[in-house]
């Protein structure tokens, strides 16, 4: 299925919009069960830098992502903005429930089917599967709408791979300042 | 009738009693002698006929009564017991199963099936066909003293009170039985009172709305050798059946005493039981019985025929996973509470707090201990699977068990059966040779599979061991290499070759049989002990002495006792179970041994892997460190580790579906203080940590 289609296939929606350095993105609010604070967080070893950690969610082990090392743009750094949206997914078959850190949590936004345009092929500069269109929030500002379940379940595959470098003792050369302040991070309280 | 509710215990109570029907039958056919099995199986199934009959399973009840009939014919001694009867009574409990399965769930039975079976047992009995008689009016005994000339029994549908008079001959104990089975089942039909004479004599008040003929059915066993007196003393809802009487009256009907007696004792106007007692005419129990029955019948109201006192309950199994959650819940509110009260340090804070911590820590015991049930239950399921298969197969084979009263979570063990039949089935099918191979080889006849359990630190242990010919390591890396699931280049291990007999799709049988050979089953055992977070392995020896499979599991329990510990500002439980002892670990310590990773402990030297390390947590380490020692496979190993804080109880959670593959972790848990702390899965830890060992000096 083509990107053109998927964006005709859209109906009008309500999205969450939130940021990562200063860009805009979007998901969609049904997937969205609350919004939270930065608490504390337990690092799991061994694993790669884009999982955080966990949290406790009122009695529950809940997973959380750093979305701005998992589309490769740089760990999110904790100001008093950050948050955790805690998103919805199904994983075979089951709700799941996933922490996704992001830099802040801006509005409720409606877009028509007509404000979204298809993914353009190339500069975007991350992974098209993630991407489900651009939203028109004006004339000249435009927002990224994210598949989150995609994003959040391909795990497997990116999990592999730099797990290898974790593994070997070595952080993500890209990036290296960035991982080594997440690894830090890792068991640390961070209070906001 | 046959309302869904009680549809639904029928169903229940009958399963159970099919259970045990063919346990019975399996075991009688050990022993074809023992006339107390006999009974054990006639009684059996005629519960399920009576039961049948009462919640309007018209058809199970018709049939089972047939099987019935030819059953007695064994229990008096004029048929033998052989194995084509036993045959046949396994395959009419398949078809009463069948029939339950369709009446209740929906389903087909195939009546051709039944009328086949039935042919079959009348013609090894030699009865003479019962044709289509129902089966309630076929045991109607001349010898019973029948209350009142029944034409259209009034007595079935309403609440009837009966008196029943049991004198037991010698006999009567000699063919097994006990006055208890009967009184069981006579409380089986309905509220139901006992008076035990003196002499022996047991009288039965009995209020049931089963008929006169429901009674009889069960009084039909003790029949023949004790004295038996039936009466009918009242049906609720027809007054005219029988008047209220009096004591007095009651007792000369019975023979206690006689009119004349009671007339002069009634002369002198005093209570009527206690004048009886003073003049020695009747006892005090005959006078209880009495007043007992006049009681019963003035009150006359039939409060349904629950059977009181019943041993076990039955609960649907998500009221005890609320449960367990619920009492989940309550261990971590509680290390919360307790940490509260550390701080506050208020005595009288610290005493409640600490009976909470008691009381919640013997509840999480018993909570927990509903779930666990010995794992035997499904080893003697297993039974009738191996007399069938090895039937069928032309195989002579015998089941021997071990650690039956081995317990487990019930979760665990429901999961277990598939994985256990296809286990079963391939040692039988591709291990145990027949009979005249065996012979050849030197070896007895009767192939052998034997069932173990047992419990191995945190885990249990099952084997399935058969002394068949073993696994041939080369005939499965052909098959491996047809099937190319293994490339030619690979060197493997015998070890590891036999491995991939878990992979799907492999199958070394040369046909294909109902039983194997389709190379489905291996691959679901492994995925299914997998999805129990257990392990499975096969050892064999190749010069046929057998193929061993152990399946290892964790206890799987909600809560554990844990060891909590501290690295850097990380907190980790060790499975308390798994801890042996804990020393420390100086600088000294490790200078002596010029940084290589090991302690003289108790003479011993034990490797230790530094969890900080392993774990690559960032922070300095502290001069005095902590060393957690556990066995691991009958080897002792070391966590190191900043310090250990103290015992926890742990409420297990998973670490989501994220994490599954987490190394050296088996899950998280939440502490009084809200924070997450990991579970370490110490076994999984020294291995990761060999095998990096390993790799690293490879390189």
């Amino acid at each position: 299925m083509s990107a053109k289609n998927e964006a005709v296939q859209l109906q009008a929606t309500q999205y969450l919009t939130f940021m990562l350095r200063e860009e805009g993105f979007a998901i969609e609010i049904s997937k969205v069960r609350e919004v939270l604070d930065v608490t504390t967080m337990t690092r799991i070893p061994r694993m790669p830098a884009y999982l955080s950690g966990v949290i406790n969610l009122r009695g529950n082990v809940v997973p959380v992502m750093d979305l701005g090392l998992k589309l490769g743009m740089g760990s999110i750094e904790y100001t008093k903005n950050t948050c955790i949206m805690i998103v919805e997914l199904e994983v075979d078959g089951n709700l799941v429930e996933m922490g996704v850190l992001t830099d802040s949590v801006q509005m409720v936004l409606d877009l028509n089917p007509e404000d979204i345009e298809a993914v353009p092929k190339m500069g975007t500069n991350l992974n098209t599967e993630f991407i489900k269109g651009m939203g028109r929030q004006s004339e000249e500002k435009f927002l990224i709408i994210l598949d989150i379940d995609r994003v959040l379940s391909s795990e497997g595959e990116a999990a592999l791979r730099e797990m290898d470098s974790v593994g070997s003792g070595r952080q993500d050369e890209s990036k290296p300042e960035e991982a080594a302040e997440a690894e830090a991070q890792g068991t640390q309280a961070v209070g906001v | 009738m046959a309302d869904s509710e009680y549809a639904e215990i029928f169903r229940e109570e009958a399963g159970e009693l099919l259970e045990e029907l063919e346990t019975s039958l399996l075991e009688l056919e050990k022993d074809p002698s023992d006339l107390k099995i006999v009974s054990r199986v006639f009684r059996a199934m005629h519960t399920i006929k009576g039961s049948g009959a009462m919640f309007g399973f018209d058809d199970i009840s018709g049939f089972t009564h047939h099987v019935e009939t030819a059953l007695d014919k064994v229990r008096d001694g004029t048929v033998p017991v052989s194995t084509e009867l036993i045959n046949l009574t396994l395959a009419s409990r398949d078809h009463i199963r069948a029939l339950l399965d369709a009446a209740t769930c929906g389903g087909e039975a195939d009546p051709a099936e039944g009328e086949r079976i039935i042919g079959l047992l009348q013609a090894l009995v030699g009865g003479g066909a019962p044709g289509k008689e129902q089966p309630a009016s076929v045991s109607a005994p001349p010898a019973l003293d029948m209350g009142g000339a029944v034409e259209k029994d009034p007595t079935v549908g309403s609440m009837t009170h009966y008196r029943i008079t049991i004198k037991p001959t010698p006999e009567f104990f000699v063919g097994g039985n006990t006055l208890e089975q009967l009184l069981d089942e006579l409380k089986m039909l309905g509220e139901c009172t006992v008076f035990l004479h003196e002499e022996g004599k047991s009288e039965i008040l009995l209020t049931t709305d089963k008929g006169v003929n429901g009674v009889e059915d069960v009084l039909v066993f003790a029949e023949s050798s004790c004295e038996v007196k039936l009466k009918v003393l009242a049906v609720e809802g027809e007054d005219e059946f029988e008047e209220h009487r009096k004591l007095g009256e009651i007792l000369v009907e019975k023979g206690e005493v006689s009119a004349t007696d009671l007339g002069k004792v009634l002369e002198r106007q005093k209570p009527l039981g206690e004048l009886l007692i003073e003049e020695r005419l009747v006892s005090r129990t005959s006078i209880d019985a009495a007043l007992a029955e006049q009681k019963m019948v003035k009150e006359g109201k039939g409060k349904g025929g629950v059977a009181k006192g019943a041993e076990s309950i039955r609960v649907a199994s998500e009221k005890l996973d609320q449960l367990i959650n619920l009492v989940g819940e309550l261990v971590v509110t509680q290390a919360r509470l307790t940490q509260v009260s550390s701080h506050h340090k208020d005595s009288d804070l610290v005493e409640p707090v600490e009976e909470v911590e008691r009381l919640t820590a013997e509840l999480r015991d018993c909570v927990l201990n509903i779930r666990m049930l010995p794992i035997g239950t499904t080893f003697t399921k297993f039974k009738r699977l191996v007399r069938d298969l090895s039937a069928e197969l032309g195989k002579e084979v015998v089941m021997v068990t071990e650690g039956a009263e081995t317990e487990l979570d019930k979760n665990v063990i429901d999961q277990l059966g598939d994985p256990m039949v296809h286990l079963i089935r391939n040692s039988i099918d591709h291990g145990i040779e027949s009979p005249e191979e065996r012979e050849l080889a030197g070896k007895p006849r009767k192939g052998t599979i034997s069932l173990a359990a047992q419990h191995s630190g945190a885990n249990v242990v099952i084997t399935v061991t058969d002394d068949g010919k073993g696994l041939d390591a080369e005939r499965i890396r052909q098959k491996g290499l047809e099937k190319g699931l293994i490339r030619p280049d690979m060197e493997l291990s015998e070890q590891e070759i036999w491995n991939t007999i878990f992979t799907p799709g492999l199958s070394t049988a040369k046909t294909v049989t109902s039983v194997s050979g389709r190379g489905v089953g291996m691959d679901v055992v492994k995925s299914t002990v997998d999805a129990l977070k257990g392990s499975v392995s096969v050892t064999s020896s190749v010069k046929g002495k057998g193929t061993t499979i152990t399946i290892m599991l964790p206890l799987t329990l909600a809560i554990i006792d844990g060891l909590l510990t501290k690295v850097g500002d990380t907190h980790f439980v060790l499975p308390l179970s798994q801890v042996e002892e804990c020393v420390e670990l100086t600088g000294e310590d490790i200078a002596k041994f010029h940084q290589r990773r090991m302690l003289p402990v108790r003479d011993q030297l034990v490797p230790y892997v530094r969890l900080r390390d392993f774990f690559a947590i960032p922070g300095e380490r502290p001069a005095l460190e902590q060393m957690v020692i556990s066995r691991i496979n009958g080897e002792r190993f070391g966590l190191v580790l900043d310090g250990v804080v103290g015992e926890h109880q742990t409420v297990l959670k998973s670490l989501g579906w994220v994490y599954r593959n987490a190394t050296g972790l088996s899950g998280s848990t939440i502490l009084g203080n809200g924070h997450v702390a990991l579970i370490l899965d110490v076994a999984n830890v020294m291995k990761c940590a060999r095998q990096e060992e390993h790799d690293a000096l490879a390189n």
